[in-house]
């Protein structure tokens, strides 16, 4: 948990604990890293408004090196800073003031994940371009060479690909995928879409893998 | 004849639209036109003058020299009793040559004498005499014939060398017994000459003149002109944002006055516009730090009233009515300044939009979904009804949803138990959401009054929804960020009609809302009258 306001990190100890985590805190950039790798936490709250290291630079640095679930916490709504905060790494967000409930179902929701391990091959794309996913060993290929996947861009790919040509409103996969329940920002969905392209894609520019439906959402790319 | 037309209007075209927008061109041809007539005029006046002049005088000695001449004559030949004088040729062609002058002199008249009833007749001028006395005009000759001295202008071609101007005066001669005719033809080729030389000299002057007047109001039009398309282009790029740009004012003559004050002006715009630039980036930064400021220990506040209440049933019950409280009016405290940081957002000007298309029925779904425990709470039951096809449109979801979350709360507040119905439609370039309630309705003039900020239509009136007043305000921004409308019609207890109307393409306007602002609008009433 890194946030640089002693009181909001206390009341935060305070709603995390009761909800049977073990929250350990920092106060700025540079010590979140030290803290990282030392502690190996199962999930980072992570606030973008830092003394030092913002809190994007932090992001960057802790998906450079793991997968680890970030929920960043910001005090600005503004699409500029969002996409900003998402597209540094960050899986998710959640804006202040917010409720202790929403916050504590945000990390319930991307520790979530693992729970279902049925043994699981999926396939989508054409030959010569054929992204094969694992689903309990979490490991994607494209066309045969391992892809890196956060955990998130993961359950995403699992998304689409479980419904090859099924089109996916932006709202269903953010509760297929994130777990909520009502709509929140469709935001999240398009930048990690595009994150996802990014990794899989061999011109994102124009996707084959996860296409657009305009007007409605996303789909896998058809055999 | 239209090929012709059309020619015409192709050569004449290029021409009028450079004559509109140059005004050198105009003031040059005007000078050209006016000075033109005036040099055409004065040149005949003048020419006229002089020509005229020259030929009364020459009439006057003209007509003296005749006097004496008729005078010679009648004293020569009194003698002279009968036409059959064997002489009278001699002495007629002896007098006509001593009247007419020295052999020298080229400009001499030419003389004839005839006798007034046969015709041996004798002339100044060896030659061809018939044929001179066959060109003196009948006229002349009448008016002689008639007993009276006569002059006259008329052409002759005297040495078949072409016709030349002659005055031509004739005048009877009396003597005791007889009668005769003497005419003098004096050629007028010096006065032709001198009329002719004033004339080109005129021409020619003139000519030059209004060519040079011409020149000059190019000139001079020139000095005006180019400093004025100067500025012209000067303003054009100061529009075109660059601030910087200035007219060179040299001297202290009317157009370095122009260029300084027009200097002055872009400097004071400039300066204001920097000012306002400071001013938006100053407030845009501080809404951005209340923002982060206030939200932060709000967070904590919140956390910590939020575990309050939920552990309130361990206190007393004044504290846990306190908790409550907190909880609730926290809730109405957050709305509030998230509402207050978008309008100052909107106010600062950097709002902006996050376009994307989207199908607008499933959003409308979800809002009405996320108001379905206020619409129950309310017993107003909210319909929608949509179109056969899809509608997708290029807005801003986000704020298309807040537009209906207002518009679907503050109808459901003021619907009094009736049905609430949502409508969408679209025509080919703008899409119409309908929201109408059958309820309290609005008094005249409050269909604007609804979007003012906290304005409340009866502040006495029990709040149901707790909203913050600024919801419509924001919903009209947000409307008209992307380029639509958001009005209200209503009429006091038959109901509110708010309709929103956005282009399908992000940028385009909206020009004719498919949707009609009053209650006709609503199909859901019709099916509840069929029913």
């Amino acid at each position: 948990m890194v946030d640089d306001d002693p009181a909001l990190a206390e009341m935060l100890g305070i709603v995390l604990r009761t909800e049977g985590f073990t929250p350990v805190f920092v106060t700025d950039g540079e010590q979140a890293l030290e803290a990282f790798h030392e502690h190996r936490p199962d999930v980072v709250l992570l606030d973008l408004m830092l003394p030092g290291m913002s809190g994007i630079d932090v992001a960057k640095a802790i998906r450079s090196e793991s997968g680890v679930p970030i929920v960043m916490l910001t005090a600005k709504s503004d699409t500029v800073d969002v996409v900003l905060g998402l597209e540094s790494g960050a899986d998710d967000y959640i804006i202040k003031p917010f409720k202790p409930k929403e916050l504590v179902a945000r990390v319930r929701a991307r520790l979530r994940r693992g729970d279902d391990v049925a043994p699981e091959r999926l396939q989508i794309g054409r030959t010569g371009l054929q992204v094969s996913i694992d689903v309990p060993a979490h490991s994607a290929t494209l066309n045969g060479v391992e892809i890196k996947l956060t955990p998130l861009e993961f359950d995403l790919l699992v998304a689409l690909a479980r419904k090859p040509r099924q089109v996916f409103t932006r709202e269903v996969l953010l509760e297929q995928v994130w777990g909520y329940r009502h709509a929140a920002d469709t935001r999240l969905v398009n930048v990690h879409v595009q994150r996802l392209r990014a990794k899989i894609e061999p011109d994102p520019e124009h996707p084959q893998l996860i296409q657009t439906v305009r007007g409605v959402g996303y789909k896998a790319g058809t055999a | 004849m239209l090929r012709g037309l059309s020619l015409a209007h192709r050569v004449a075209a290029p021409v009028v639209r450079a004559f509109r927008s140059s005004l050198q061109l105009r003031v040059v041809t005007a000078t050209l036109i006016v000075s033109g007539v005036l040099v055409v005029v004065f040149g005949m006046v003048v020419a006229t003058t002089i020509t005229s002049g020259a030929v009364e005088a020459k009439l006057g000695t003209a007509k003296a020299q005749v006097s004496d001449g008729r005078d010679a004559v009648a004293r020569e030949l009194d003698t002279v009793v009968s036409y059959d004088d064997p002489t009278l040729t001699n002495k007629l062609s002896g007098l006509a040559a001593a009247l007419s002058g020295d052999q020298g002199r080229s400009q001499r008249p030419t003389v004839l004498i005839r006798t007034s009833e046969t015709d041996p007749v004798a002339e100044s001028r060896p030659g061809k005499p018939a044929a001179v006395s066959r060109d003196l005009p009948k006229q002349l000759r009448g008016d002689v014939s008639d007993g009276f001295m006569s002059f006259q202008y008329t052409t002759i071609d005297p040495d078949g060398h072409g016709e030349r101007a002659f005055l031509a005066i004739g005048t009877p001669v009396y003597t005791e017994q007889l009668s005769y005719e003497l005419y003098f033809l004096f050629p007028l080729d010096d006065e032709e000459a001198i009329a002719n030389l004033v004339r080109n000299a005129l021409v020619v002057a003139g000519i030059a003149l209004v060519l040079m007047l011409g020149v000059i109001a190019g000139l001079v039009t020139r000095m005006v002109v180019i400093p004025v398309r100067l500025a012209a282009r000067t303003a054009q790029r100061l529009s075109a944002g660059l601030l910087h740009e200035r007219m060179s004012a040299k001297g202290s003559d009317d157009l370095a006055r122009l260029g300084g004050s027009f200097n002055l002006m872009a400097e004071n715009l400039h300066q204001q516009i920097v000012r306002l630039e400071d001013m938006s980036r100053l407030q845009r930064r501080f809404t951005s730090d209340v923002s982060h400021e206030l939200r932060t220990p709000l967070t904590t506040v919140r956390m910590a009233a939020d575990l309050l209440y939920d552990t309130k049933e361990d206190f007393p019950p004044p504290a846990a009515r306190s908790a409550e409280l907190l909880h609730d009016e926290l809730n109405r405290f957050e709305e509030l300044l998230s509402d207050l940081l978008e309008i100052s957002r909107f106010d600062a000007g950097f709002a902006v939009l996050d376009t994307e298309a989207v199908e607008l029925a499933p959003i409308i779904d979800t809002v009405v979904e996320s108001r379905a425990g206020l619409a129950q709470r309310c017993g107003v039951e909210v319909r929608c009804h949509f179109p056969g096809e899809p509608v997708i449109a290029e807005v801003d979801p986000r704020r298309v949803q807040r537009i209906l979350r207002n518009l679907i709360d503050n109808a459901i507040e003021h619907a009094e138990h009736q049905p609430v119905c949502v409508r969408l439609a679209a025509s080919s370039t703008v899409v119409s959401i309908a929201v109408i309630d059958h309820g309290v309705g609005l008094k005249p003039g409050e269909e604007k009054l609804v979007f003012n900020r906290f304005w409340r239509a009866d502040p006495s009136r029990a709040r149901q929804t707790g909203g913050t007043g600024l919801g419509l305000s924001i919903s009209q921004e947000d409307a008209r960020l992307h380029n639509g409308s958001l009005e209200a019609m209503g009429e006091p207890g038959a109901g509110t009609v708010f309709r929103l109307s956005l282009p399908l393409r992000a940028g385009d306007r909206v020009l004719i809302s498919p949707l009609p602002l009053d209650f006709s609008a609503d199909p859901c009433r019709g099916e509840d009258d069929e029913s």
